[in-house]
């Protein structure tokens, strides 16, 4: 062709024409800057939904991660049985070959940790007699990964006459776990539902923008413009719409955690835990980003291959 | 440098607008192509320009059989086209300037090099204090001039104009009918689709006259050998 010029700087003015049109994007944004941000918002509210979740759980995950290797049994001795009879028990027990510690909680200290724990202390006043009865804690020597040994040892203790309950401490931690997986499952769930959300808005913000910007496509194509560049504005708008939506996302994040960390913390005091919230980390806060950039990105391209081929000049 | 061969193009709905049309346009020639509307006149601009695609027969542009594009390659044809239409089709967006630069953006022109063309290209149209104006403040006249200056200013081998001058007044359309003389006698060959007859009789060149979709006259306008090949 005569007037194409030549090839090497048609190289480099297609980087500055990709840099060109990556700006513009954002400066078309930018003019319609309440427009922009409730789209953003949208994108932002959808992506920080299960950020929160899986912040939550990775939390709760955290604090009973040290839980599982101090595998306990409590018996609860009959109310009748004097401490005497618990002690000599409590040295039979330590004999056990399955048995690694025994730990006896007496009426009273029972009562004492129970004020401590349930902040019931004062209702408590008002009973006549001490209603706990004697516990005494068994540390089996078996670990957690045993189960059945566990279960025989539980059921053998339960057995004995002065045991009126014995209890594996073991099992509401297993059922901890089993619904943080149960949570991390509908995490995905929710998660996919909500990207599915994100590429709809975006889908339908950058078909608006499309028909928009109907003269100039038409105009563009009259005048040779190729498919890859009509199509190159719309995809940069997508992406920036990832990228905001993104960042927002993070800040909805931050905010949140922010507003609940003091409460949180005094809740752990109580529980005379230093447990403190772990936010976000620098890779899963790029992941966000990251992952809002593509949803931005694939969202800006279903709408573009499915409207740009409706508009040809007549 | 245009050669239809025997093309037919009938619209879905069985509308014939052109039929058997046969038509030769030489490298460097200026022609206008009258008839009244509906005759076909912006049918076959459209089939040169790829807007639309002929039914039966073939159409080639420079040597090249448009049949044998693929609609990927249309942007690379009409690179090599300026087209000029009635409503100027200009984008009220943005000043004179980013309309005149449009061609050049588009095959990735330098910076540089856009801002010389465009300035030679609204020079040439008598628009050069106007680069930074909005078009809509244009009048009818000058937005026709920066469509125009749009239309040339990637040097194309051939001009397509449809109707350039029909919301203009007689001394306005002459002046525009004279540009693209200007641009015929640099060596662009140009094809203007007119019903003005006065005014093609004034400017002289050859006149291919369409009716009901058929060439009803080829040549110079209203001479004697109406069957002269252009």
């Amino acid at each position: 062709m005569r007037n194409n010029p030549q090839k090497s700087s048609r190289l480099r003015s297609y980087f500055g024409h990709h840099l060109r049109v990556c700006l513009g994007s954002l400066g078309r944004l930018y003019a319609q800057p309440i427009a922009t941000l409730m789209t953003a918002a949208v994108i932002a509210i959808a992506l920080a939904l299960p950020v929160g979740l899986y912040i939550g759980l990775s939390n709760i995950a955290q604090v009973s991660s040290g839980w599982d290797g101090s595998t306990q049994i409590s018996l609860f001795l009959h109310t009748e049985v004097k401490k005497s009879d618990a002690q000599k028990l409590m040295r039979r027990l330590e004999k056990h070959k399955d048995i690694k510690k025994v730990e006896l909680i007496d009426k009273e200290k029972g009562l004492q940790q129970f004020k401590e724990i349930s902040g019931f202390g004062d209702a408590l006043k008002y009973l006549d007699s001490n209603p706990l009865p004697i516990v005494l804690v068994v540390h089996p020597r078996i670990m957690a990964n045993q189960p059945d040994r566990t279960t025989k040892l539980v059921k053998d203790l339960g057995k004995h006459k002065l045991v009126e309950l014995a209890q594996l401490d073991v099992q509401w931690v297993k059922r901890l776990y089993t619904f943080i997986e149960i949570a991390n499952r509908s995490i995905w769930v929710i998660s996919s539902m909500l990207a599915i959300a994100v590429l709809l808005v975006i889908g339908n913000t950058i078909r608006l923008d499309i028909q928009n910007r109907r003269e100039e496509i038409e105009v563009s194509k009259l005048i040779g413009a190729s498919d890859p560049f009509i199509r190159r504005p719309f995809l940069y708008t997508g992406l920036w719409y990832g990228v905001i939506g993104g960042v927002l996302a993070w800040i909805i994040t931050l905010l949140s955690l922010l507003m609940m960390e003091n409460p949180i913390h005094k809740l752990a005091l109580l529980y005379h835990s230093d447990f403190r919230l772990t936010g976000l980390d620098t890779g899963n806060t790029l992941l966000l980003i990251l992952i809002s950039c593509l949803l931005g990105l694939v969202g800006s391209w279903i709408a573009v291959s499915r409207h740009l081929k409706d508009i040809e000049p007549s | 440098m245009i050669h239809f061969d025997n093309v037919s193009k009938r619209y879905p709905g069985g509308h014939d607008a052109l039929s058997q049309v046969s038509i030769r346009l030489d490298k460097g020639q200026m022609a206008f192509l009258t008839g009244h509307s509906g005759a076909g006149k912006s049918t076959l601009l459209k089939l040169i320009a790829m807007i639309e695609r002929p039914t039966r027969g073939q159409i080639f542009l420079d040597g090249v059989n448009l049949n044998n594009i693929s609609n990927r390659k249309i942007p690379y044809i009409r690179r090599n086209i300026g087209i000029i239409f009635q409503n100027h089709h200009l984008l009220y967006d943005r000043p004179v300037f980013d309309n005149v630069a449009m061609p050049l953006i588009i095959q990735g022109y330098r910076r540089q090099e856009i801002h010389k063309r465009v300035r030679a290209a609204l020079n040439q149209v008598g628009l050069i204090s106007k680069e930074k104006a909005d078009p809509i403040t244009l009048s009818g006249g000058e937005q026709q001039r920066v469509g125009i200056a749009r239309a040339i200013v990637h040097k194309p081998l051939l001009l397509l104009a449809d109707e350039p001058t029909g919301n203009l007044d007689p001394e306005l359309s002459r002046e525009i009918m004279e540009l693209f003389a200007r641009f015929n006698q640099v060596g662009t060959t140009v094809l203007i689709a007119s019903h003005d007859l006065d005014l093609i009789k004034q400017m002289g060149s050859p006149m291919i006259s369409l009716q009901g979709g058929r060439v009803l006259h080829n040549g110079l306008p209203f001479s004697l050998n109406t069957n002269r090949e252009l």
